[in-house]
């Protein structure tokens, strides 16, 4: 085993270019080493200047995705040992404009978050007094996977389609929405489906599958797409054969 | 120095997307693949289509089409259009798994039972066509 | 200067911050609020929170038991004013949390389940899996966008609070995409910026937890209070630090020494069972399970590695099934970092710095001694946690108070004059310090990185679990040295654009002024009580020290300290009886 290997990072100083260009550093291997910690190791002893996020360091925060050799992943997630004998190549997240060096800017995502309602929606809400909603385990089991999204932006990245059209609401988003329509409290799927119905919604999407690759907490967004264009096809052809049917 | 840049403002930058991206990773190629092949099918319902029309016109007619169909540019032809529509058709119907949520008693039917149905379901239409065709 | 003007201003987008958000704009829905963070909200540090939050819904379970847990457990060092309130509330904050979609996990009849938790007499810990926080604060974050009158500032580091006539209205903030310095003034300012574990070297806290928040509102006037009191969880993953839950141990999981021995049974914590026993051995309380690991480690009974000595951690016994219902999470943890599947092997751990039970000062409102000043969360202290926190009543602590600052806030809020035009000199100041300091400088000679890891390895041997005045007066000697190294800290990065380097330099200044309080306020209170071990007191004084530490900071800068008193309500001073 090799006792260093080379990071080459993309750097982007939007001060001093207009292009991003790639820096090569000589970064040491140690067996428990996940691709941030050599970031972290550039940053502190050989160039304090790189710029990138991150927080928890547990695969949990959703700051850190990067590119590594070309695939989106979660840096803090992700052993060195696994990618020797190197060169590593750290690029942004593909899909994002970026900020600087390894920053990308996901506000689009998050207005597409706000967009689909991501929360519980009711005619009538049951007061607190009264305590919680039942909800049994199969009912919770039904949504949680959905539940687990951390928002990394690895599906993404990961979506030719976001790249082309970057109208798509996309992967994270879909899946998000279909948590809460799959969840026995809500009552929102009909508000949903106004956004999600239209060609950006999930329509856009061809399924690539690549978002499901990706996620790191085994959301599987392309299934909740799927899914969702099935409830949506169904729902249409209710409505035309059936007018007199609400809802 | 960026002449570009203004203090305070962002100046991202944004890749373009080049015109092969998807030949850059696998699984894009097998998608634009899948995509492409989608096309094929089309063709051959088409030719589906020709040929009934050819056997309701006419013995005449029927035999044009299978001397033309037997030559052997066209017969090389077809062949590679068999290898794509089953390509997409394999690619296909692996993914139904991931749009069907089928529930028996409770239970989520596991991907590998849909996805065994829906071939069974291919191999019997198979079957059934090429019964009506060649007949018994 | 680029000036923004709201009615109440959250610096944190936690599970505290977003919890007083919805506060403030269900008590006035007119008012504009703004909740500020340095991260967006959803990477804010309570997403790492694992085991759960504790509040009373079972039967057999009363509100004077969950007190009495949360008192005991806290060395009769909590306000109970404060706890009688925050057991009353906790309830009813977290069934408004699933009715916002929180997805708790279920008894099979649909109601809520729940779990037991380390120093507690009856179960009463709720839990999504073990990703509690992770959801809690999904679900908080989703349901603010249903809020239009919160406004975010997302990626805007705070770098002080704007008082004037000793009222405070406002901060200067930074925004981190641009460089831009800005005045975002407000009729009331509610802190819920987290802890500061990163003053350690060793620490489940994430990279972010660098205690800003108390740091500025100490720089502002305020007392933070019972800073000594450092929480050392006893399981976490050496070299990471990453931490795995006490659901482990809830649910079933062992301590064992090199020799398979479960050596809590011999530091006066109960008889081993092979069923978890609520109070009792691997159950009890976080400071006394990392002060006998400690001790195990002395005697030679640990398993030494790289990364310092370990114990084991054993869920074996619990069976593949138990382990993915319960806590996949922890298996997922083991296996990404530390490449072994607890199914089929022990889990090496250690003790690791996780949470700070002092904080700024606040009454049961959250409010400061400083006017138009509120905190909430972990940056605050009540104080519910007194000298050790129980695990599990942070998460609740967040939504009881956060909700509690966030709606006396508010009627602060309606109640006053626009902000002072004053304020906005002092950003501009501000503005020219930043520039001053960090980024136009160039005759620095000192890296943020060596004074950071410097002063947390000076913290750990001078202020770890055991302490005692020499250890103390080491460290704080070092940590002075490292204050004046700091004014000649050069930044190898002057961009505007993202400039991580210059908020690392400003979290690093805060860190700085935490640990000077965590040493000054450790050496003044000379006993040992709860996660505050002093060999050369080893013994609780409730003559001497049944009190608060405050400490302000005096017109030199440094630390000065008073004592306030507890209050004591309902359960005089008595014996922590674990396991008998
Ligand atoms: C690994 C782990 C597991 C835990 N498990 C449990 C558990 O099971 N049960 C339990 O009860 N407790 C648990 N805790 C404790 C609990 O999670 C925390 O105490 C709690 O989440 C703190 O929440 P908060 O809202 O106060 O702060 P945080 O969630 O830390 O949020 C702080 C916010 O302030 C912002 N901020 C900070 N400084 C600035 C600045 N200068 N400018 C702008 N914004 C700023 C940050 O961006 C962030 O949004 C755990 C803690 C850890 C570390
Ligand atoms: S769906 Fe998966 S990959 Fe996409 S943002 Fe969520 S966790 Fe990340
Ligand atoms: S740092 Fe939080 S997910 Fe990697």
């Amino acid at each position: 085993m090799s006792d260093t290997v080379t990071m080459e990072v993309l750097r982007y100083r939007p001060e001093e270019e207009t292009e991003p260009t790639y820096e090569s550093f000589e970064v040491p291997v140690q067996p428990e080493w996940m691709i941030l910690d050599g970031l972290n190791h550039i940053k502190d002893q050989l160039d304090g200047s790189l710029s990138y996020r991150w927080a928890c360091r547990m695969g949990v925060c959703g700051s850190c995705g990067m590119l590594v050799n070309g695939r989106p992943v979660l840096t803090c997630a992700t052993y060195m040992e696994s990618l020797l004998p190197g060169p590593i190549r750290v690029e942004p997240l593909r899909g994002f404009p970026v900020i600087r060096d390894l920053v990308g800017d996901i506000t689009d995502f998050m207005g597409k978050l706000a967009a689909v309602k991501p929360y519980i929606v009711r005619e009538e809400e049951k007061p607190v007094e009264e305590g919680e909603y039942l909800q049994t385990p199969e009912e919770l089991a039904e949504y949680k996977q959905y539940s687990m999204c951390i928002n990394c932006m690895l599906c993404y990245s990961a979506c030719p389609i976001y790249r082309i059209e970057p109208d798509f609401i996309g992967p994270a988003a879909i899946a998000l929405a279909q948590r809460y329509n799959l969840d026995s409290r809500d009552e929102g799927a009909q508000e949903r489906m106004d956004v999600l119905s239209q060609h950006a919604g999930i329509w856009g999407c061809t399924l690539v599958g690549e978002c499901s690759e990706v996620c790191p907490k085994d959301v599987d967004p392309a299934g909740a797409i799927q899914r969702y264009k099935v409830s949506a096809t169904v729902d249409f052809f209710k409505s035309v054969l059936m007018p007199w049917r609400k809802e | 120095m960026n002449p570009d840049y203004r203090p305070y403002h962002p100046k991202w930058f944004r890749r373009r997307v080049p015109i092969f991206w998807w030949l850059r990773q696998a699984a894009y190629v097998k998608f634009i693949s899948r995509e492409l092949t989608c096309l094929l099918v089309a063709y051959v319902a088409i030719l589906l289509l020709v040929f009934v029309a050819a056997v309701d016109r006419g013995e005449a007619s029927y035999l044009a089409l299978v001397g033309w169909l037997s030559q052997p540019m066209v017969v090389a032809f077809h062949v590679a259009v068999l290898l794509g529509t089953l390509f997409h058709t394999v690619t296909w119907l692996n993914l139904a798994p991931m749009a069907l949520v089928v529930k028996v008693g409770g239970r989520r039917v596991p991907a590998r039972a849909i996805l065994l149905g829906h071939y069974f379901a291919w191999v019997a239409c198979t079957i059934a066509v090429a019964w009506a065709l060649v007949g018994p | 200067m680029d000036t923004r003007v709201h009615d109440v201003l959250l610096v944190g987008g936690g599970g505290a911050g977003l919890r007083a958000a919805i506060a403030v704009a269900e008590t006035n829905p007119g008012l504009s609020v703004a909740v500020v963070s340095k991260v967006y909200p959803m990477r804010s540090h309570t997403v790492s929170a694992e085991g759960g939050a504790a509040a009373v819904v079972r039967d057999e379970d009363s509100l004077e038991a969950h007190a009495y847990d949360t008192i005991s457990g806290g060395d009769w060092l909590c306000d109970q004013d404060a706890v009688e309130a925050f057991v009353r509330e906790a309830t009813r904050e977290m069934v408004q949390l699933e009715h916002w979609g929180c997805p708790w996990s279920r008894q099979p009849d649909g109601r809520i389940a729940t779990r037991p938790f380390g120093g507690m007499k009856i179960e009463r810990t709720w839990y999504a899996a073990d990703k509690t926080g992770f959801h809690m604060l999904h679900a908080l974050f989703q349901t603010t966008l249903r809020y239009p009158p919160i406004k975010r500032y997302d990626e805007f580091f705070v770098t002080r609070l704007l008082v004037d006539d000793g009222r405070c209205q406002g901060v200067v903030a930074l925004e981190v995409a641009t460089g831009k310095v800005q005045a975002l003034l407000a009729k009331a300012v509610i802190l819920c910026s987290g802890g500061g574990g990163k003053v350690f070297p060793f620490t489940t806290n994430a990279n972010i937890k660098t205690g800003d928040g108390m740091a500025m509102a100490y720089q502002s006037g305020a007392p933070l209070k019972d800073m000594e009191f450092v929480q050392y969880h006893p399981t976490g993953l050496p070299f990471t630090g990453i931490l795995i839950t006490e659901a482990a141990r809830a649910e079933g999981g062992w301590l064992l020494n090199k020799d398979g021995y479960r050596y809590l049974q011999d530091y006066d914590l109960g008889t081993p069972s092979p069923t978890p026993v609520k109070r009792s051995m691997e159950l009890g309380p976080r400071d006394r399970l990392s002060q006998a690991f400690v001790a195990e480690s002395k005697a030679g009974r640990a398993i030494p590695t790289p990364y310092g000595d370990v114990v084991h951690l054993d869920v074996r016994h619990l069976g593949e099934a138990v382990i993915d219902k319960k806590i996949p999470f922890v298996r997922e943890l083991c296996l990404k970092y530390q490449k072994l599947d607890p199914v089929k092997e022990m889990i090496p751990v250690r003790p690791v710095v996780h949470y700070m039970m002092g904080g700024v000062a606040t009454d049961l409102d959250g409010a400061t001694p400083v006017a138009g000043l509120f905190a909430a969360g972990e940056v605050a202290c009540v104080s519910i946690n007194g000298a050790n926190r129980l695990g599990s009543n942070s998460l609740t602590e967040l939504l009881v108070f956060g909700a509690r600052a966030g709606r006396a806030a508010a009627r602060f809020a309606g109640a006053q004059p626009d902000p002072s035009s004053a304020l906005v000199a002092q950003a501009a100041d501000e503005e020219r310090r930043l520039h001053r300091d960090f980024l136009g400088r160039t005759d620095g000679t000192e890296r943020v990185a060596d004074i950071r890891s410097e002063m947390q390895q000076a913290m750990e041997a001078g202020a770890g679990i055991y302490r005692d005045e020499e250890s103390i007066q080491v460290a704080a000697t070092k940590v002075a040295a490292l204050r004046q190294r700091f004014r000649r800290v050069a930044l190898q990065d002057s961009s505007r654009t993202f400039n991580t380097e210059l908020v690392s330099a400003l979290e690093l200044s805060n860190l700085l002024d935490l640990a000077e309080v965590i040493l000054a306020s450790a050496a003044a209170r000379r006993e040992s009580r709860g996660a505050h071990q002093r060999t050369d007191f080893p013994e609780r004084d409730d003559e001497g020290f049944l009190a608060h530490t405050m400490a302000r900071q005096g017109e030199d800068g440094r630390p000065r300290i008073e004592f306030d008193p507890v209050t004591i309500t309902t359960w005089p001073p008595g014996e922590r009886v674990y396991g008998r």
